[in-house]
């Protein structure tokens, strides 16, 4: 399994609760796993209802399978520092740096070393290890940026590439390049069964795979449940009349069938010729991710919204699938 | 149950029509349709007789197919087939080529080369988190001092913060015009290393750690970019600067858009909070794919109690045997059917061609043959009767659990629109009811436009 497995999706497609279930569905294995984020949404802090992240690895959740999940916001501002004193021991200097607005441009302004600095920080991550040698985490799972930007944003070393040929920024980034490039890695998709988040994840995996990133699984999010079968759309929207159904309203207590029962047969069959059209929709849809030869996963839409219960849900259901 | 619709609809039409309205920009979180809002509402202000172009920053092909433009790019695309006597623009935030001609406009034909061939701008002027906010600005700032159109509608760059496009203009415009540029340049005007002694100490052990930090070919080039554009620095802080003011005038509207989804309203949130902060006139909320029913007047708690019971209907006529015997003995359920027959048809006649059915497997084919006129007319009118009977018992259950989904995922949206509106009464809101597939043509964003305008969910309350 890798040890590093990043979550993208275009925006809106649930990457920050699908990256948290798979930590929890990991640690339910007995994982120690570190949640990683990098975009500075505190979108995980919200998730596991705790307050704000700070730039430290902090334990956020532990599993039934006795396995724990870390969380840490990285801040690309320390991150820089952080890597300066590491490496330089720049303290002082860094601080001054920061005054003259070189940490500024560095973090916000300078192309690619922005993302140096965050994806380097994963990567430090995952391949920690305590002092007997065995990795401080079996699994990173990082809550990466949008699908438009995610190749760009991994591929750090191409960004870079012309910008530093050689020197610091140059050897962070082909030793991020190395992890990100290996089987270690693996980049997983989430979308929803709509055209456009379909055709970002297509574009996403072709574009991954063309930068030689390994593409691991696209799960399908807040997929909502079939409650009518062709069959019976077929029947409901072609050939059942109405007042058989407005008879059967009312003979199921909803008020008489020329009256209150009656009145509803038009909204409802409305709403069924509108779920009839998403249900093609999502057929295609389906179909069309079907052809990328990459295994697709469903987490089914909660009823009663997203909360830590819900979490768990979705974590038990990925460990039912058999992704963790 | 009743519904209520936000407090205060937001009347896009008002917006749109009033020629004060010069700039509409829409912002918020990812995957909420800003991008189909934005030219949704430029095709109802063109068709409202205005002249409008669209700014988009990265549509979805299908999007600007459904302008009738297969690609769009950083010239203004007239959109045809818009109704009256309006005009609608579209185009495509070229993010290089826009910060391209801001060079060339603005250096000489040489330096403009040395410029456009520097390893730091080039990797400047396409990647960076920060260039496609400046951009969009820049853009919005030279659309508007042209004054071909009346009305210019922006969206906003996927950003990973909704407010990154307000600061990054001015983060980079600072840091071009900056003490960090200044000091790259000293050494560079003044001829390479050597320049270095006139800074004092402090400075140049900080250029070292920069050095150290950048690799020397990275400053270098960075040296020689920012040598390059020195003419033209002092330009980016100005044109910054006025873009903000001009987000600031009377003639700017901002609408912030938001799914009813949590995540997306907390975004808007910050966002109307944000505006606020810094004086930017918001018009208001538009909240996209919101679900409504016509048949609100029926809980998901009803219709799930009537689905169950058709349901147990069915199967206790229809379904295994051996469930029924495990009830009652044979007789007993054939008297149940007949029961359950008659109250279920309202005519004793059908209940009795039921319970006949149920039998007519066991008589003989005889028995048949005597009545046999009667029977195929009956047969026929109840082999269909009965079969249907049976599946429209099947798929009302069906439409009433199909409803009891829609009706507690209406609840759900309005909870979380209802904590959006609790704290920020003062927000005016423009409801857009869900579609159930994406937006192909003109006229799919003219539904979403009509749908804008009506500021309310259809059927959501009757009679509205």
């Amino acid at each position: 399994m890798s040890r590093l497995q990043v979550v993208s999706g275009k925006g809106g497609t649930g990457k920050t609760t699908v990256a948290a279930a798979l930590a929890l569905a990991l640690a339910t294995e007995g994982k120690r796993t570190l949640l990683v984020e990098v975009e500075g949404r505190q979108g995980i802090a919200q998730l596991f209802e705790t307050e704000a992240l700070p730039y430290e690895e902090r334990k956020i959740a532990v599993a039934p399978g006795g396995g724990e999940v870390y969380a840490l916001a990285i801040d690309p501002e320390l991150a820089l520092l952080d890597y300066l004193q590491m490496f330089y021991k720049l303290g002082s200097a860094g601080r001054a740096l920061k005054k003259l607005g070189a940490v500024d441009f560095a973090t916000t302004i300078a192309p690619g070393l922005r993302d140096v600095l965050l994806t380097g920080k994963a990567c430090e991550a995952v391949r920690r290890k305590d002092k007997r040698g065995r990795y401080a985490y079996d699994c990173v799972i990082m809550d990466a940026p949008p699908t438009g930007r995610i190749t760009r944003f991994l591929n750090v070393n191409d960004e870079v590439a012309g910008l530093a040929k050689i020197g610091p920024i140059h050897n962070q980034a082909q030793a991020v390049m190395r992890v990100l490039k290996s089987p270690e890695t693996n980049v997983h998709l989430v979308t929803l069964l709509e055209e456009m988040p379909v055709q970002e994840t297509v574009d996403g995996i072709a574009e991954l795979r063309a930068a030689g990133l390994p593409v691991g699984r696209v799960i399908v999010n807040m997929v909502r449940p079939a409650l009518l079968d062709e069959a019976e759309l077929e029947l409901g929207l072609e050939r059942t009349p109405r007042t058989a159904i407005a008879k059967t309203l009312a003979s199921a207590g909803l008020g008489g069938a020329r009256g209150a029962a009656g009145r509803l047969v038009d909204p409802l069959l409305a709403q069924a010729a509108e779920y009839a059209e998403r249900y093609a929709l999502e057929g295609a849809q389906r179909a069309v991710l079907g052809t990328h030869g990459l295994p697709l996963h469903e987490l089914p839409l909660l009823a009663d919204g997203l909360d830590l219960a819900g979490l768990y849900e979705l974590a038990g259901e990925l460990r039912h699938q058999g992704i963790s | 149950m009743s519904l209520d619709p936000a407090r205060d609809p937001l009347d896009v039409d008002a917006l749109l029509d009033d020629p004060k309205t010069r700039i509409v920009v829409c912002c918020g979180s990812g995957g909420v349709g800003k991008t189909t809002t934005a030219a949704a509402l430029g095709l109802r202000a063109a068709e409202r007789g205005r002249t409008v172009v669209v700014l988009t920053i990265d549509p979805a092909r299908r999007l600007a197919q459904s302008m009738g433009i297969d690609s769009l790019d950083n010239v203004p695309r007239r959109v045809k087939d818009v109704r009256g006597s309006g005009e609608l623009h579209a185009m495509m935030l070229d993010m290089k080529r826009t910060f391209d001609e801001i060079v060339e406009a603005h250096a000489d034909a040489d330096r403009a080369r040395a410029i456009l061939s520097n390893p730091f701008y080039q990797s400047l002027s396409a990647g960076f988190a920060g260039t496609q906010e400046y951009m969009a600005m820049e853009k919005l700032g030279q659309l508007r001092s042209r004054d071909e159109w009346d009305l210019i509608v922006v969206d906003t760059p996927p950003s990973r913060s909704a407010l990154d496009f307000l600061d990054a203009p001015k983060r980079l415009g600072s840091f071009l015009d900056g003490k960090l540029i200044r000091l790259l340049m000293a050494p560079a005007k003044v001829g390479g290393r050597a320049g270095m002694k006139f800074l004092n100490v402090g400075m140049s052990m900080m250029t070292g750690a920069l050095g150290k930090l950048l690799g020397g070919q990275l400053l270098r080039d960075v040296q020689t970019f920012v040598a390059a554009m020195d003419t033209m620095f002092g330009g980016f802080r100005k044109r910054a600067d006025a873009t903000y003011r001009l987000l600031q005038a009377p003639g700017t509207a901002f609408l912030v858009v938001a799914s009813p989804e949590r995540d997306a309203l907390r975004e808007a949130a910050y966002f109307v909070e944000r505006l606020a902060a810094d004086d930017m006139p918001l018009a208001g909320l538009v909240l996209n794919r919101v679900h409504g029913s016509g048949a609100a007047e029926l809980s998901a708690e009803r219709a799930l109690a009537a689905a169950e019971g058709l349901e147990e209907r069915y199967g206790e006529r229809y379904g295994e045997p051996g469930a029924e015997g495990s009830e009652a003995s044979g007789a007993d359920a054939e008297e149940n059917l007949e029961a359950v027959g008659i109250v279920d048809q309202e005519g004793g006649n059908v209940g009795l061609r039921n319970s006949s059915e149920s039998e007519a497997p066991n008589s003989p084919e005889a028995n048949g043959t005597s009545t046999s006129t009667k029977n195929d007319e009956s047969g026929a009118d109840h082999s269909g009767a009965g079969d249907s009977g049976a599946s429209v018992e099947q798929l009302t259950a069906g439409l009433l659990r199909l409803h009891a989904e829609r009706m507690r995922l209406l609840a759900r949206e309005r909870h979380t629109r209802d904590r959006f509106t609790a704290l920020h009464p003062e927000v005016a809101v423009a409801e857009v009811a869900a579609l159930p597939g994406d937006v192909h043509d003109l006229d799919g964003l003219r539904t979403i436009g009509d749908r804008l305008a009506s500021a309310c969910v259809p059927g959501d309350e009757q009679g509205r």
